[in-house]
Formats: structure tokens, sequence, C-alpha cells
């Protein structure tokens, strides 16, 4: 059975505003979906949505394969988790979590049996007879989960709830969530603008730009197999190196022009020039990420065939304890390389680092997309879409 | 500097000292000359503190002085005072309160039209509906009634109270009510249960300041009102008007403390809500 499926969902303000342009996402009952993005690119107005604080344009959404258009939030079955965590701040928390069973009409010791044991799985027992104002951030996120969790929905929402939390009450946060999602296994449908988070936490993530999906795969797939610049460059930290270049042939594949400040060169990439052949001698960007650059002791050891040393000039270090960043200049542009600190490496020296191209990726410049391997794939029934807007339907995805 | 910063100093106090004897000062000649007898009245001296203090001009003012044509005191419209301005008050506070509510929640097409015409009508002169009113009334059969009289000052309530309500409530944030009717709470059990609760500082403001102009109108008293109506602000003015020879300033001063006491109360017992009331946001955090 498919947990949460969105088809086809259009959103058009009255003023004119389009605001979602055809989404098109579905997740098995269970799953950990994540809608990611910067601000403005429509996932909190989809969530809205899904949960009914909004009308829906056009489209279906369906909640474990019943469609949910005109049903009022509190008949869908749902609970959701807010960023500002929406206590009632006249209830104290035993009344919060039970606000919803009280309007359900649950019988009071019925009531009080869920909210004990909601209180009991998040550590809250103790507080049950406080009011909002009287936590800390970090307790009143539990209140709301459990606020959320007495309802034992088919689906549960969440809207960006780790954003008021500081650093490390983030990081506990976090693991919580995932503990409980595995505990549960209910469907889950998270909003964040933070890509860590959606990482960590996702099975399947859903990258958004103004309005249109950029891509909808696994975590790992979307970190190693990005399909455009835009996902390329949100997710991973630090963000991907983007080197813009001339491509050229060299043998029977081809390679991007280089200038490090100390030199030009050719830098060979593991793409074959039959391949690319339509980008032969134009312009192309080519995304590198930090930890494909690296010294001689940290080369992985899958990457053997496909290294070569380059030499480039250190402009500025940062020292993050396991690793140091290496902030250099390619092509004009900034280029971070990570290495390990035994290395040693000094601003204004050179430095010989190792590039490791087996997992670039080329793309477009002008328009942002991937042209160095097929791009769209289906995902459970979904399409992803490119920046371009055309769906590039090739038959097999990309692992 | 020190000889500077005194000068400055003695001017300030100096007129904050004279502004308030100026405001003051015909406070204090109306109580102490309420509390003198007819004697000590014609010997002339103003200013002075009575040398016999007597309540006997209270009590004429509450009980015996002449109105117009009755002489049975204030009483009487004391009590139609009373009688018209608690409904007339929390009628309007609570209908300002709902309509706050749904003006700053609760989108719909025209919304803002039927705001903006709120706010014109609290801009309206009141000399100037006087006569459509007065039609108004006398179609339902209202003329020269309390319940006439109530209805006034509601409609004209509402304007000011329906802005006091929906200013508040706006600082109440959305999420709280995404999150309720998320619940599965509806329009009514959200306002009972959340927004309610959250309004009491609003409420006083509203109640304070409705009390003071309903309870201190002279305007509609003496257009809307009859014979038996009549609120306690208008039996002051016939009574001060009327006179049966000798002029008893004594009963005139008392009748109008007995008139002003009961907003000077409300002021003091919840003059501090008042102010408390408006500072407050809704909800902290």
């Amino acid at each position: 059975m498919a947990g949460l499926t969105i088809r086809n969902v259009f959103k058009t303000y009255p003023n004119g505003v389009e605001v979602l342009k055809g989404i098109n996402l579905e997740i098995e009952d269970g799953q950990f979906l994540i809608l990611v993005g910067s601000s403005g690119c429509g996932k909190s107005t989809l969530l809205n949505m899904i949960a009914g604080l909004e009308t829906i344009t056009q489209g279906e959404i369906l909640i474990h394969d019943r469609v949910v258009n005109n049903l009022p939030p509190k008949s869908r079955d749902i609970a959701m988790v807010f960023q500002s965590y929406a206590l009632y701040p006249s209830m104290t928390v035993r009344d919060n979590i039970s606000f919803g069973l009280q309007i359900r009409k649950v019988p009071p010791a019925e009531q009080k049996k869920i909210v004990d044991k909601v209180a009991e799985l998040l550590q809250i027992s103790h507080l049950l007879d406080r009011k909002p104002r009287q936590l800390s951030g970090g307790q009143r996120q539990r209140v709301a989960m459990g606020r959320a969790l007495a309802r034992d929905p088919a689906l549960f929402l969440f809207d960006e709830p780790l954003s008021n939390l500081d650093a490390q009450l983030r990081i506990e946060m976090r693991a919580e969530i995932k503990l409980m999602h595995k505990r549960l296994g209910k469907t889950i449908c998270y909003v964040t603008h933070d890509q860590i988070e959606a990482m960590t936490l996702g099975d399947r993530i859903a990258v958004m730009k103004d309005g249109v999906v950029q891509q909808f795969a696994p975590p790992q797939q979307i970190y190693d197999s990005p399909s455009n610049i835009y996902v390329a460059g949100f997710i991973g930290a630090p963000a991907m190196n983007f080197i813009n270049g001339k491509l050229v042939e060299s043998g029977a594949m081809t390679g991007i022009e280089i200038d490090t400040g100390l030199g030009r060169s050719v830098l060979n990439l593991s793409f074959e020039a039959t391949q690319l052949r339509a980008y032969i001698d134009q312009e192309v960007v080519l995304g590198l990420r930090p930890e494909r650059i690296t010294d001689q002791r940290s080369a992985s050891p899958d990457a053997e065939n496909s290294v070569q040393k380059v030499m480039m000039q250190v402009d500025v270090i940062e020292p993050t304890g396991p690793d140091t960043m290496v902030f250099s200049v390619l092509n004009g542009k900034r280029f971070i390389s990570r290495v390990h600190p035994a290395c040693n490496p000094r601003p204004s020296e050179p430095l010989p680092l190792l590039f490791d191209v087996s997992k670039a990726v080329l793309f477009d410049p002008k328009s942002g997309a991937r042209i160095d391997a097929p791009v769209a794939f289906r995902e459970n029934g979904a399409q992803a879409r490119g920046d371009d807007g055309g769906a590039r339907n090739m038959a097999a995805g990309v692992r | 500097m020190r000889p500077s910063v005194s000068f400055h100093r003695v001017m300030i106090y100096a007129m904050l000292i004279g502004f308030a004897i100026f405001v003051l000062f015909p406070i204090y000649i109306v109580v102490v000359t309420s509390f003198k007898d007819l004697d000590e009245l014609r010997r002339g001296n103003m200013l002075a503190p009575p040398e016999f203090w007597t309540i006997a001009a209270w009590l004429k003012a509450w009980g015996t002085a002449c109105t117009g044509v009755r002489c049975d005191g204030l009483q009487p419209y004391f009590v139609n005072s009373v009688r018209m301005v608690i409904p007339a008050v929390l009628i309007s506070s609570i209908v300002g309160s709902i309509n706050g509510y749904v003006l700053s929640h609760w989108r719909f097409r025209g919304a803002d039209a039927l705001f903006t015409m709120l706010l014109v009508g609290f801009f309206i002169p009141y000399q100037a509906i006087l006569l459509p009113a007065a039609q108004f009334l006398g179609y339902f059969e209202l003329a020269n009634t309390i319940p006439g009289l109530i209805l006034i000052h509601v409609v004209y309530g509402i304007a000011f109270t329906t802005l006091l309500f929906r200013n508040y409530y706006v600082s109440i944030p959305a999420e709280l009510l995404k999150a309720a009717r998320i619940d599965g709470a509806g329009f009514f059990t959200i306002y009972r249960r959340i927004i309610l609760p959250l309004s009491l500082p609003i409420f006083m403001v509203g109640i304070i300041w409705q009390f003071t102009q309903i309870w201190n109108d002279f305007l509609f008293g003496v257009v809307f009102s009859g014979p038996d109506a009549r609120p306690v602000t208008v039996a002051l003015n016939n009574l001060v008007n009327t006179s049966e020879g000798v002029k008893e300033y004594n009963v005139d001063m008392a009748a109008a403390l007995i008139t002003a006491l009961p907003t000077l109360l409300v002021y003091i017992i919840g003059g501090r809500y008042f102010v408390r009331g408006l500072t407050a946001g809704a909800v902290k955090g």
C-alpha cells in the first residue's frame, strides 16, 4: 500500500502566483519522505495541502490510497508537528496532548492511558502539569511530538520542527525522530531546508526548487548522482566544486582544460568521447566533491585508476579537526579540497593534490542539467523533472 | 554643571505642579462645595474647606432633588444607567471579540472591505446619524426605551471593539489555529478553548473603555431616551438646570460627583489592567 501519493498536483493562488507546478511523488507505507529546498520552493505549501490547510488547485493527494482532496484536516488521519511547536498556551501539557482526543470524544480513562504512554515514550511524564511557557525549547518540541503521537495517525507531517533548536539539541532530536520512526514504522512526510537533516533522516528525498521537483531518490543516489547543478550544489557540505572549463578530446576519452594559477593542463575524465560528442570543444561545468580531491595519504582505495596529481596553490586553510579543508582557485573560481591534517598545508604555498574523477559529474552550463549520464529515472512511479522542464525518460535508473 | 541641572529640574517640577493644580483645582472646588451647607455657601468663601462637613447635599441629590417634573433625585436615573451600561458593555465586547477573531484569522472574500467599512463607522460623528437612528428605533418600537439605548450603544461600540480585538488577535500565531484544526476543532471550539483564555487583558481594556464611553455619554442619552429611560448624565443636566429660587450649588456638586463616581472607581480599580492590556501581546514566546 502506498503511504502517501501526490499525483500531478498544482497550486495557484487567487492573485495568479503559481507555487506548485506539477508535483508527482509516491512513497510506500512506513517510509520517511523528505521535502527539501531553499525558501520559497513550495515545500511548506505542499505540506499544508497534504494536511488540508490549503486547497488543491489541480491534482490529487492520497493517504493510504484514499483520495483526501475534499476532506477537512481532522478527517485525513494525520498529525502535524510545527516549527514553532504551536502548543496551546493556556492549557497544561496534559491537556495539550489530549486536546485532539477530547474533541474526538475518546473516553477519559482511555485519554489518560494514551497521554501517560506517550509521555513515557518521550520522557516528559514529569512535565504533564506544567504550562508551555514553563518549558524549554527542547521540552516544548517533545510535547508537540507527543501531541502528534497521541493521535496515532496514518501519516505524520513535520514542518521544519528542528529549526528553532540550537545545534546540539538539533542533533539529539534528529536521532530521536529517527528512532521513533524505526520503532513506530509510520509514514512520515518531513519538510526541511537543512540538507543534513534530509540526508540523515530520509528514505526518499524530493529536492524542490520553484515549485518543481528537481530530483526524487534515496539519499545516497542524490548525493552520488545528482540530476542537475541545483541538486548537486544543495546536497553535501562543504558544497560540490563546480569548475567551468572547455571539454576536449583526450585520446578516446575526454578531459577538461584547467588553470591552477601555477599552470595550465588537461584533467582527464572517465567519460568516453563518443558519449559526449555534442559537447567537445564546448564550455561545460565539472562537478567534483571536495572529498574527491585529497592528498596521497587519504586517497580512497576505489580510486586507483582514475587519480591524477595536480599542483595547486593554497589560499586559505580551514582545520576542522578530523580534516583540513583547503581553499584554492581553479579556472578562476574558488575550489575546496579535503586533506589529512598531517599533510600540513600552508597558505600561499603549492600543494600536490590527487584528483579522483571516478565520481565526477558533468553539467550543461546553460540549463544546469546533467550531461554525462542518463538523468531521469522512475522511482516508485514518480518522475523527476530537470531544470529545463523536459522529462528525460531514459529507461535505466542510475545507480 | 550642577547649578544648570537643578535649574532645569526646578523648571520641570514647577511646570508639573502648575499643571496639576490647574487640573485638580476644579475637582477640589466640587468636592469641597458638596460637603458644605447652604449657609456656608452664602457666606461666599469658595476656596475654604467646610467648617461643618455635612452630607445633606448628597442625600438631597440622591433622593429628593428635582429633575424637571419629578423630584426623586438621581437615584432612579442612576439605576437606568446601570441597567443600560452593563448589557451594552458586555454585548459590544463579546461581539467585538468574535468579529476580531474572524477578521484576524479566517480570511474570506470581502474581509478587508468589511473591515474598512467598520473603521469608517468609527469615524462618523454621532450627530450625523441621530435622525436615521431615531427613525430606526421608532420602526422597531424601541424609541425612548432602555433596550433602544442599549442597541444604539452596542452598534456604535462594535466599531471600536472590533478594531481593538482584531489588533490583539493578529498577534496570536496562525500555526496555533492550524494545530487546532488538525486536532479537529471547529470555529467555535477554537474560540472558546484557545482564543478566549488568551483574551483577558484585552477584555479588560475593552470593558473599561466601553464602560467609560457609554456611562459618560450625553448625546444618545438625551436624544433616544424618554422620561422613564433617562440615564444619569441627562438627569444631572436637568437637575442643575432646575432651580426653585435658590441655586443650591452644594446639591449640584454632589450630583455631579455621584454621576462621575462609577467611572472613577472603574479607573481606580482597573486602571493598571487597562495599561497592561494595551501593552500585552497575546502569546509569549
